[in-house]
């Protein structure tokens, strides 16, 4: 498969911290790919210079072949791109079905046309809704809603971007066990209906290793391995990544 | 369950509004009539108030300097070159919306405190702009200008006549706001209130949505600014002081900051309080004035649009779980914090 994103020595400093250091990945188009590591292993802080929210100290990101750090970072869902955060992220005074819409922001035509498109991009967001089974209460406001619930609106927000390249920050972070399997099922549905290439944050290893064709492991800022799921799962440098000197 | 739909009850609600301000000159007296027309120009200033803070979560301290604006515009042309206020007026919102970029574009460097601060100190130096450029806007002694009049055949006499005008313009204002901020625009706004991190991330411009807030809150200010010197007929500093700006921003904080419909009571709130405080207690109105305002802030923090819609939904039917739409109450202090997702 051709690389969708490509990241090429991708370094970041905070001060004298250096929290991303000469990172080199591709992301596969099509597949899922998990991007795992210990806490403080750069993976979110990679995120967000993918979507330009941080300014690289050096290196390349690359969407097939265009250097997206020449973008401002509204720019990013033009070139659909979408994604989740860690601590979610959901607009509190409106609500879900608002929520979603905002994710079709950047697919509006523009000018008078947006009227237009208003009717279709209502339609969209409530089958995306209804796929994510959240459509009956998409005239609530998000404030308030269980955890669980907010996680699946700002999925639905995300894939109302029609993402070919779509960014999960941590989905598993905050629900049970027992909703694991079903969001396995949900993520390979997603990468499936929507034709997504999925690159995504994890910490739960059971649903990275059950979901992702390709696995990078960060440490410390750096690149620690980069394989298929059972290749990485033998590789030593990861186990004492995750469980200390063995 | 509801009696009628959300867009029914909104048309019954517009609908009584509008009966209500048309029959209202022919049961209320004169001065009553008078004090609706200061209502309507409030209304439209607050109304920008409302989608510049309440939708987009730029607090303004200095929507005074921008009613100064159009009502110097307005009164300029009128006094100095005897063009009439049809042109005026077009003229005011023009300058004021123009300006509003222009402060807008600088506002997109600041947040919360700061820009209410940046705000404040154009509210404070409007009035002594005023006064340094005397030989075209009069100085401390202000522009005088003619009552307005109504034209030959309409069996009105100006005030009535001034009257229906402004709550024309109040209207217009309202239903180009509604279509304005309705869809994709109107999200933007809330979504950059809401979470700037992530609003930007689905592609929203800041710096394009800021600032055309800005710049419409003042096009409105601006027209209400020309309205207010047309019903005085006179215009000096001291109608545009920065009292004036603190008072746009109680109506609309009291009025309800997340509705049209909070423009328009806030204006009357502001505009009747004072003059109800008075009769309360002749001695220390301005006691009563801000007891109410502490009492309404604690009771209905949302607004009074946003507590009687709470108590209605309340009455309406059995509250559910979650209610249909329940924003956080906002409050002042709310506004003033910057909501960015830090990763």
């Amino acid at each position: 498969m051709p690389a969708l994103l490509t990241v090429r020595n991708l370094t970041i400093r905070f001060g004298g911290i250096t929290a991303l250091n000469d990172v080199s990945f591709d992301v596969a188009e099509g597949h899922i790919t998990g991007l795992i590591g210990p806490n403080g292993a750069g993976k979110t802080t990679c995120f967000n210079c993918i979507t330009r929210l941080y300014e690289p100290t050096s290196g390349e990101v690359l969407l097939r072949g265009e250097d997206l750090l020449r973008l401002r970072p509204q720019q990013i869902s033009g070139k659909r791109i979408a994604r989740t955060f860690q601590n979610l992220a959901l607009f509190e005074g409106m609500t879900v079905l608002d929520n979603v819409l905002v994710g079709y922001h950047a697919r509006f035509p523009g000018g008078f046309g947006d009227w237009g498109a208003e009717q279709g991009a209502l339609a969209e967001a409530m089958d995306v809704l209804t796929k994510l089974d959240v459509a009956d209460i998409a005239k609530r406001a998000v404030h308030g809603l269980p955890f669980g619930i907010r996680k699946r609106v700002e999925l639905a927000r995300a894939i109302m971007a029609k993402p070919e390249l779509l960014l999960l920050d941590e989905p598993a972070a905050g629900i049970g066990h027992d909703e694991v399997t079903a969001l396995a099922a949900t993520i390979r549905r997603i990468a499936r209906d929507f034709s997504t290439t999925i690159l995504m944050v994890e910490h739960h290893m059971q649903l990275v290793m059950s979901v992702s064709d390709h696995i990078v492991v960060l440490a410390s800022g750096k690149k620690l391995a980069d394989g298929p799921p059972a290749a990485v799962q033998e590789n030593r440098a990861v186990i004492e990544a995750y469980l200390g000197a063995v | 369950m509801t009696l009628v739909s959300p867009s029914s009850a909104r048309a019954i609600r517009v609908g009584i509004a509008i009966v209500v301000i048309a029959i209202l000159p022919a049961i209320v007296p004169t001065f009553v009539v008078f004090d609706f027309i200061y209502v309507a120009a409030y209304a439209i200033a607050i109304l920008g108030l409302i989608i510049l803070t309440g939708m987009n979560g730029q607090i303004s301290l200095g929507h005074g300097a921008f009613m100064a604006l159009g009502g110097y515009v307005a009164a300029v042309l009128a006094h100095n070159f005897g063009w009439p206020y049809w042109i005026g007026v077009p003229l005011a919102a023009v300058a004021s919306g123009a300006f509003g970029l222009v402060i807008g574009a600088i506002a997109l460097r600041l947040a919360g405190v700061y820009l209410a601060l940046a705000t404040f100190s154009l509210a404070v130096a409007t009035p002594s702009f005023l006064k340094h450029y005397k030989s075209i806007t009069g100085g401390f002694g202000g522009l005088s200008l003619d009552a307005v009049k109504a034209p030959a055949g309409v069996p009105l006499d100006g005030q009535q006549w001034l009257y229906y005008v402004t709550w024309a313009i109040a209207g217009a204002a309202f239903l180009a706001s509604a279509l304005l901020v309705r869809g994709k625009f109107g999200r933007a706004l809330r979504a950059l209130r809401d979470n700037p991190i992530a609003a930007i991330s689905f592609g929203v411009n800041p710096y394009y949505y800021k600032t055309l807030a800005f710049g419409w809150s003042a096009v409105l200010a601006g027209i209400a600014g020309a309205f207010l010197a047309m019903t005085t007929a006179y215009v000096s500093p001291d109608t545009f002081t920065f009292a004036l700006s603190i008072t746009l921003l109680i109506g609309a904080v009291l009025g309800g900051m997340l509705t049209f419909w909070g423009a328009l009571v806030g204006a009357i709130v502001i505009e009747f309080l004072p003059l109800v405080a008075q009769q309360v207690n002749a001695g220390a109105p301005s006691v009563v004035y801000g007891v109410t305002l502490i009492l309404m802030m604690l009771f209905v923090p949302d607004g009074i649009v946003g507590g009687v819609q709470r108590l209605t939904r309340r009455l309406v039917r059995r509250a559910p779980s979650t209610p249909e739409f329940e924003p956080p109450v906002p409050t002042a202090a709310s506004m003033a914090v910057d909501h960015s997702t830090r990763e």
